[in-house]
């Protein structure tokens, strides 16, 4: 069975039709990317698959894992095995970070009928978790983002992921804005937490990103639809030509 | 302004009757003091809306009211009831039912040397010099009204005497306790309490119900901090939310002083807090620290009267709000420099989380300034729950529930942050926790059970 199935999906955001159509499949194992220009709708694509009730499916199927995920809530969602890492993640003063993450794992473990860990359990995990991600443990007592830095912020987001374990995680952009020693510590973070029972959905807009962690599958997504797939080799190619030729092809309905 | 009471001739019938028995009637210096108090109320009457400093704050039900003092206290209530109400770890705890101490139900620990814990009918009953010397020297009755009207009914309430160089350890717990009332009931509480210099200690004022009621607590407390004292005091009101709680914490800081004043608002219908300290001395250093929540109706109404008297002094208000349903909120921060009080450091902050589109907030700083090398600011916030926040913690597996809570308690924690670690900041904690969860539980748009059946204060006024 398929970990993600979505089928002709149609998105609303605030009275506009955001997406028109997506078809994507990702079978446990996999990394695909979604590559596209600005404004077309890769992010909102990664915030439906997290649950954002804001983004309206109004038409179309997602199934996660067999079940439909649309009905889900967000923290359902997280719960069945869905993660997603910010492009913006969130500062939230007055929340320990440490805390937090204990926290969202317990809530996890729960759903899924599993003790909870106490600090002794968490804390040995959590600091392997770090080392992975080159983290000062020192970030760990501080409140969730608050003050980090982009880059901390976005290996804060792939610690999580780490922590958490989850069966499909979605990488919104985390590439914007890393310094190539930042994104190499990122890339080696998610690239050991490739398996085969894991899919990935990396969301980027540039190649960059896909010299580190290498896709199976590279989608372009234009004006809300998926124009064209492939493989790496054609995120390569988008590199080198830049969005325009493809989107002049996928505007041009006769040689579509 | 002035206004004529309703029902002067109630009080001066029970103010005639209370003088006559009255625990101290014998002392000249206490009739004087509150003949005078009662006379300045019956001049002034209650406030309205008119008067500057209750402009958001209607307390026409109050005036409207039939209030009589209450009868001997419930003799059947023992000290197993009041379990829930301890706070652990406490060195003492004075019990007050129904305005009345009650040494039955109250805890005296250890204490140690150079620290009196007792009341103020049993210094009275003493006639005791350091009674005569302090009380009724600080509380403003000219301005206010309620100030005035508990000075002409102090009778009862907690004496805390603790003597030079002494410091204590655990805290004292003074709790005052309405019970049920048939009747509309009026209850007048005075504290007293005198840390000499170097002294160190935490006081805790809590109020609360075992029914609800027709019910007037307006209490008042004088805290002198002698030199170097190092002294923090708690308000706790966790009453029924049919009752009207007035209290007044007027605080004297001597040189190089240091207080911290911590007001929790949780309980209580129609709520007013005034804090006053006066920074009398050099250096003395002055923490104003609050946190109010409401739901329903109540009426929260937090009046800070900071008086800079002397140079080099600093304080520093934070408050912080959250108004859930219909609730009002109300931060009034006045700042008073006085022409001698050069390098006062003054900063005040109330910060407001509105949970409904019903719920309001009225904040006004308000500053004067006769000095002229001084420091002030102010500043104020409202916002809601932030929806990115609360997607982020869901998006990571945490309940709505869990999340908004998560997220008020740490809107909550920046005044928990200010507090001293210890047990008054523990009882202080949970408190917060418990009530929070409920709060936390009433999602956006939902009407919260019961509170139709409250009064609305605004509609009453």
């Amino acid at each position: 069975m398929s970990l993600l199935k979505i089928k002709n999906l149609h998105v609303n955001v605030a009275g506009h039709e955001i997406l028109k159509g997506i078809d994507l499949t990702i079978n446990p194992g996999e990394v695909h990317s979604i590559m596209g220009p600005n404004g077309s709708g890769k992010s909102t694509l990664a915030q439906v698959l997290a649950r954002r009730e804001a983004y309206a499916v109004t038409a179309g199927q997602i199934l996660f894992d067999g079940k439909d995920l649309v009905e889900m809530k967000a923290e359902v969602a997280a719960c069945e095995g869905v993660f997603l890492a910010f492009q913006y993640p969130v500062e939230i003063p007055g929340i320990g970070n440490t805390y937090f993450l204990r926290s969202a794992l317990n809530a996890i473990r729960k759903y899924r009928g599993e003790d909870e860990m106490d600090a002794m359990d968490f804390l040995p995990m959590f600091r392997e978790k770090l080392k992975l991600l080159e983290m000062d443990d020192k970030l760990m007592n501080r409140s969730v983002n608050e003050g980090f830095s982009g880059g901390e912020k976005k290996r804060n987001e792939i610690l999580q992921m780490a922590v958490l374990e989850p069966k499909l995680a979605i990488l919104d952009e985390t590439d914007s804005g890393l310094d190539i020693d930042a994104l190499r510590i990122v890339a080696s973070g998610v690239n050991a937490l490739r398996n085969k029972d894991r899919g990935m959905l990396v969301v980027t807009h540039y190649q960059r990103l896909l010299n580190y962690i290498v896709p199976d599958f590279v989608h372009v997504l234009v004006d809300g639809r998926i124009v064209r797939s492939g493989g790496p080799e054609l995120a390569l190619e988008l590199e080198e030509k830049g969005y325009g030729w493809i989107e002049t092809e996928a505007k041009a309905p006769a040689s579509a | 302004m002035t206004t004529a009471i309703q029902n002067v001739d109630n009080y001066l019938e029970t103010f005639t009757e209370f003088e006559k028995r009255a625990a101290g009637t014998n002392l000249g210096w206490l009739r004087k003091l509150r003949a005078e108090a009662f006379a300045r109320f019956c001049q002034v009457g209650f406030p309205t809306t008119r008067d500057e400093d209750w402009r958001f704050t209607n307390v026409s039900a109050i005036s409207r009211a039939q209030f009589a003092l209450p009868g001997k206290s419930d003799a059947s209530l023992s000290a197993a009831h009041l379990k829930a109400w301890r706070m652990e770890s406490s060195a003492t705890q004075l019990v007050f039912l129904d305005g009345q101490f009650r040494s039955d139900l109250s805890q005296l620990g250890e204490l140690g040397g150079g620290i009196t814990v007792s009341t103020i009918k049993e210094e009275a009953a003493k006639s005791a010099k350091l009674l005569e010397a302090h009380l009724g020297r600080y509380l403003d009755i000219q301005r206010d009204p309620f100030s005035a009207l508990n000075t002409a009914f102090a009778e009862d309430g907690a004496f805390v005497h603790v003597a030079r160089g002494t410091a204590l350890e655990q805290s004292i717990h003074l709790l005052f306790i309405s019970t049920k009332a048939d009747s509309p009931r009026m209850v007048h509480p005075r504290n007293l309490l005198v840390f000499e210099k170097e002294t160190q200690a935490t006081v805790v004022e809590e109020y609360v119900s075992l029914g609800g009621g027709t019910i007037l607590c307006n209490s008042a407390t004088e805290l002198v901090a002698g030199e170097n004292a190092t002294i923090s005091h708690y308000m706790i009101e966790r009453e029924e939310k049919d009752a009207f709680n007035i209290s007044t914490l007027r605080i004297e800081l001597e040189r190089s002083a240091n207080v911290a004043s911590h007001s929790l608002l949780l309980g209580g219908g129609l709520v007013r807090n005034n804090v006053h300290p006066v920074l009398a001395g050099e250096g003395a250093e002055c923490l104003i620290n609050g946190l109010f929540v409401g739901n329903g109706k109540q009426h929260l109404d937090n009046y800070m009267h900071v008086e800079h008297a002397s140079p080099h002094c600093s304080s520093r208000q934070f408050y912080n709000g959250i108004l859930d349903d219909q609730s009002h909120g109300v931060f009034h921060g006045r700042i008073v420099v006085h022409k001698d009080a050069q390098k006062t450091d003054a900063k005040q902050t109330n910060r407001n989380l509105l949970l409904s589109d019903s719920a309001q907030i009225d904040t006004k700083p308000q500053l004067e300034i006769y000095a002229d090398d001084v420091k002030c600011t102010h500043g104020a916030t409202i916002g809601q729950i932030e929806e990115n926040a609360l997607f982020y913690l869901r998006s990571r597996g945490i309940e709505e529930v869990a999340a908004r809570r998560l997220l008020l308690m740490a809107f909550a924690g920046e005044c928990l942050d200010r507090m001293k670690t210890g047990t008054a900041r523990e009882h202080t904690e949970k408190l917060i926790q418990k009530h929070l969860h409920t709060i936390a539980n009433h999602l956006p748009g939902a009407i919260s059970p019961g509170s139709d059946a409250q009064r609305n204060w605004e509609e009453l006024g």
